[in-house]
């Protein structure tokens, strides 16, 4: 991009660049052979190793909500229907948002670095001279192990999200644990459900797909690996965030 | 073939000689270029690197591109193998226009022209085993026993045997070097492509190096494009050399040409002087 441009045009550009990455990465899915070994590696390091610390907030997160609402809801009588709310806002909302965050803080950084150094050094160089393709070995493994792992954490999260919720329920409001199980699983549906998980879908392809297209072209050496790897966490966090409000009006209306 | 532990002869001793086969690749008889650089324009943003660069390659020559720092000389290289695509003028290699190549139709031409880069670029993921095996699997070499057979023997060639489990951060600068030039002959090109090979080495593994480009060129009979700025480099591995110079190809001749060339930062770039870079041109 030449120094000319202006902060919209490069945003306008950025985006379309994004997007043919995402189409490049896709189409490679369908050529043969698929990169399994490589796909399952990143399914590890980003979906496997992340399990923890997504469960743990989404533990936590279900037991502040739930702390909250009991206490919010009180003055109006409302308090046993706390895991209600808890249920639907962490299966709508928290749950794949705050995993997609979490993941895409933790893995996304990951992958630019990791792209990033590989650029700096001349290895991406080197994979095309050396008869490869790096959107196949590098981005197609990470779009499609996001894709498939995001959506895993998040029905992960949602369930221990929903336990500490419960949890929580029973020992401030004082209803019984089969109460509020019941009361939650009544109000959840199978379309809350989906709602997530599309969302979340998006959010796997959309953070992999940014972080590997800012670690291909990072220059500037370490200092510029460094940058990337900021620019990811913020990018991502903020595509998350705006997609998320626009996804959850699309699905209201298609829902609704 | 030679033995690979024989010293290969320095061009100078060559050339000195006088001998039956000094007559340089370019200097036979019927000798036609096999890659040709015409009127080449690249810039990256503002900054022009090429305003109009010509340059031929000559089948088994060993051709060594001098020049002062950030004056684009890797950029040939990158450009000749379609790693980056020029503004303008043509390419050809092996009698296609690269400039015009797609993607997927490179993948034939980076078949028959390897590349060493400046600093190795091994994969840091990966062992030296699966470094080299890396292009034999790209490439549809053969068999897992066959693959293993030609790791074995890329490796004796840049005398580096039993080194297959280990890891680049395992390896030193120079060692790096040569497994990365392993990585480069394993699918046996016809051209080599050298960027920087000496740069951040000590004396001991700036001859190693050179010798093995020698030995490479004298064994296996490929053509060498050497990016250097590395004089002894150049006397030792050089049939010709050519200098990079205000945007061009400001000479392109053998080594004894360029000590008597008219432009005066050629000579002093070649008896190590300083140039002065608003003369000559």
């Amino acid at each position: 991009m030449s120094g000319d441009e202006t902060t919209f045009e490069r945003f306008f550009g950025s985006l379309g660049e994004v997007f043919l990455l995402f189409g490049r990465a896709v189409r490679e899915i369908f050529r043969r052979p698929f990169e399994t070994s490589l796909t399952v590696v990143q399914l590890e390091q980003g979906g496997v190793d992340s399990w923890s610390i997504t469960m743990l907030t989404a533990a936590f997160t279900g037991m502040v909500m739930a702390s909250q609402f009991a206490i919010g809801l009180e003055p109006f009588g409302a308090s046993m229907y706390t895991g209600k709310l808890v249920g639907l806002g962490i299966v709508r909302e928290l749950g794949p948002v705050l995993t997609s965050l979490l993941v895409g803080g933790r893995v996304g950084a990951g992958f630019t670095a990791e792209i990033g150094s590989m650029a700096v050094t001349e290895q991406i160089d080197a994979i095309r001279a050396l008869g490869a393709d790096p959107v196949r070995k590098l981005v197609t493994p990470r779009v499609v192990a996001m894709t498939i792992s995001i959506p895993l954490l998040t029905i992960m999260a949602d369930l221990i999200g929903c336990a500490g919720g419960i949890l929580i329920t029973v020992a401030e409001v004082g209803v019984t644990f089969t109460f509020a199980t019941e009361q939650m699983i009544q109000t959840i549906w199978v379309q809350d459900l989906m709602h997530g998980l599309i969302k979340s879908c998006f959010f796997g392809s959309i953070i992999a797909t940014i972080a590997c297209w800012n670690g291909m072209r990072t220059h500037g050496g370490t200092e510029g690996v460094g940058r990337a790897t900021t620019e990811t966490v913020v990018f991502t966090s903020v595509t998350i965030l705006v997609s998320d409000f626009l996804l959850t009006r699309a699905l209201l209306a298609i829902y609704a | 073939m030679s033995s690979p532990h024989e010293r290969p002869r320095p061009r100078r001793e060559q050339a000195a000689d006088g001998a039956a086969g000094a007559l340089r690749p370019h200097q036979r008889p019927g000798a036609e270029p096999i890659i040709q650089f015409r009127n080449v324009r690249k810039a990256f943003g503002r900054q022009v690197v090429y305003e109009d660069l010509s340059l031929d390659v000559f089948p088994g020559e060993t051709l060594t591109i001098i020049g002062g720092s950030g004056q684009g000389k890797s950029v040939m290289l990158k450009l000749l193998i379609g790693l980056l695509r020029a503004d303008g003028g043509s390419i050809q290699a092996f009698g296609q226009e690269v400039t015009t190549l797609a993607e997927r139709d490179l993948l034939h031409l980076r078949s028959k022209v390897a590349m060493l880069f400046q600093g190795a670029a091994l994969f840091d993921s990966m062992s030296v085993e699966e470094n080299i095996k890396y292009p034999l699997i790209e490439h549809g070499w053969g068999t897992a026993a066959e693959m293993d057979q030609r790791v074995d023997e890329v490796l004796h060639m840049v005398d580096m045997p039993g080194v297959q489990k280990k890891k680049p951060s395992e390896l030193s600068g120079g060692m790096r070097k040569r497994v990365g030039l392993a990585r480069a002959i394993a699918i046996q090109p016809e051209v080599i492509l050298y960027d920087e090979p000496t740069t951040g080495l000590d004396p001991i593994n700036v001859r190693r190096i050179n010798g093995l480009i020698l030995s490479l060129q004298q064994r296996l009979g490929v053509t060498s494009v050497v990016v250097t700025h590395d004089m002894d480099t150049v006397f030792t591995v050089t049939d010709r050399l050519a200098m990079v110079y205000e945007k061009r190809i400001a000479f392109a001749g053998t080594p004894e040409e360029a000590r008597n060339a008219e432009l005066r930062y050629l000579r002093e770039f070649v008896q190590g002087g300083w140039g002065t870079l608003d003369e000559d041109l």
